[in-house]
């Protein structure tokens, strides 16, 4: 007897919504659960930046392939999406980083992503706000950036259109390869069972290499025209991802609203999703020492969020063999998980349905060899 | 009696007392548009002590300042609708 589901989701997050009407459009009939609202964890609290990332291949692939899908995704999306293809661009403070600058364009360049380098003029032109003096930078025009949750709903809308229930605002208390049981005791059967559950991944399923990286976020008041590009200091490279300690980096964000995104923070090893002060007052005036005139705007919220981030810095996508048998993993995608829900969702589908995936599945397999910090 | 001084007002020149505030000298002067919302909507002063965020002006290039917390200061250029 065949189940009511071939596939059951866990997580409304962008990335369950993303693998919901990935599995819908290819014929599974879809049960997607969701504890909260869609969209409300990290998806809500991230940037949603989309952007080409090179730490090692595999994160290049999958940027870059999901980057492809974001392009192809953009005409359809409802205005509130607020999709704005800013451009990224990675700014250099100092001779050090423009030599960084130029492997890095070298490196996107003999991969067909388009980039271009800025001189210290060329820079200031871009963005007039930075303080004098930078070098230069690296501009990724076909970077964008999104309002995440908004995108969530709209993947779910269009998955229930293929056909995929949606449960939303109860919590799965256990999940088995073949099924979830529900906080109020409902059984939900199905042919498979995918965890999306972000940073909270490891309590439907002990064990996993996931750990909350918590961040904080800022955003201003509008002020059109304040802010051209996203952008992040070329020294992100150093202090994001020092993978024990504490972190901030310069990484701003314009909206199409005219508002100003702040960031950004990492910590390993906090629960507690208390906006720190500490924590808050380093991030800014991180950022207020690359943009001074950032210290004149008002302030209308800050807030904080839990990155899922695995050892390696790659999500886990794939089947995973536990005590309640075989489930699937969609999660770990630390602060990348907005940019690739989209591979992420191809590469999980490929694989429960033995297609032929458009890029190699295997670096993000959780079968995989775990070393902290590098990976090629 | 206080001293007049006199700030401008969308380019207009307004007379008031030293010593009141901006959103004061605004409706004094019958002007009680002082922003529009996001969806167009016009916003005006509603609490007068600085929580409500209502009352942004653009005084002396400064977008989204208070008017309700800031005293009039002679040749102080303000703008609404901003």
């Amino acid at each position: 007897m065949s189940a009511a589901f071939d596939l059951l989701i866990v997580g409304g997050g962008i990335v369950g919504a993303a693998c919901a009407v990935e599995a819908s459009r290819s014929g599974l009939r879809v049960c997607l659960i969701e504890a909260g609202v869609i969209g409300g964890g990290a998806t809500a609290a991230g940037m949603g930046h989309l952007v080409v990332m090179d730490d090692s291949e595999a994160q290049f692939a999958l940027t870059n392939r999901s980057l492809g899908l974001w392009q192809s995704l953009a005409p359809l999306l409802p205005v509130e999406s607020e999709y704005y293809a800013c451009g990224t661009i990675w700014a250099a403070a100092d001779e050090e980083e423009m030599v960084e600058v130029r492997r890095k364009r070298d490196y996107y360049a003999e991969r067909g992503v388009p980039v271009e380098v800025l001189d210290g003029r060329q820079l200031a032109e871009a963005e007039p706000g930075l303080r004098p003096g930078m070098c230069g930078g690296l501009l990724v025009p076909e970077d964008a950036v999104v309002y995440s949750p908004v995108v969530a709903r709209y993947l779910l809308n269009q998955a229930i259109e293929s056909g995929a229930e949606v449960r939303e605002g109860i919590a799965v208390y256990d999940i088995r390869a073949d099924g979830a049981t529900l906080v109020n005791g409902d059984w939900i059967e199905a042919g498979a069972v995918v965890n999306a559950t972000g940073s909270w991944a490891p309590e439907l399923t002990p064990g996993i290499p996931v750990q909350k990286r918590k961040g904080h976020l800022v955003i201003t008041d509008r002020y059109p025209g304040f802010l051209n590009h996203q952008l992040i200091e070329l020294g992100y490279l150093k202090s994001a991802h020092s993978v024990s300690s504490d972190s901030v980096a310069f990484n701003v964000q314009p909206r199409r609203t005219g508002q100003v995104l702040i960031g950004s923070s990492r910590q390993f090893g906090v629960d507690d999703p208390v906006v720190e002060q500490r924590m808050l007052r380093w991030m800014l005036e991180r950022a207020i020492g690359y943009m001074p005139g950032l210290a004149g705007l008002t302030v209308i919220r800050t807030w904080t969020g839990f990155r899922a981030a695995t050892p390696d810095s790659l999500p886990l996508i794939g089947p995973v063999e536990t005590d309640a048998g075989r489930i699937w993993l969609a999660t770990g995608h630390e602060g990348l998980g907005i940019t690739t829900a989209l591979g992420t969702a191809e590469l999980l589908v490929d694989q429960i349905l033995g297609r032929q995936s458009k890029i190699p599945f295997e670096p993000y397999l959780p079968t995989r060899s775990l070393v902290e910090g590098h990976h090629e | 009696m206080n001293d007049l001084i006199s700030i401008r007002v969308d380019g207009r020149e307004v007379t008031v007392a030293e010593g009141m505030t901006v959103a004061a000298a605004l409706l004094g002067a019958g002007i009680s548009g002082f922003r529009r919302s996001v969806s167009g909507g016009v916003r005006g002063p509603l609490c007068g002590m600085g929580i409500c965020f209502e009352c942004r002006l653009t005084i002396d290039g400064v977008a989204h300042s208070r008017s309700c917390q800031i005293l009039c200061r002679d040749g102080m250029e303000v703008r609404t609708d901003d």
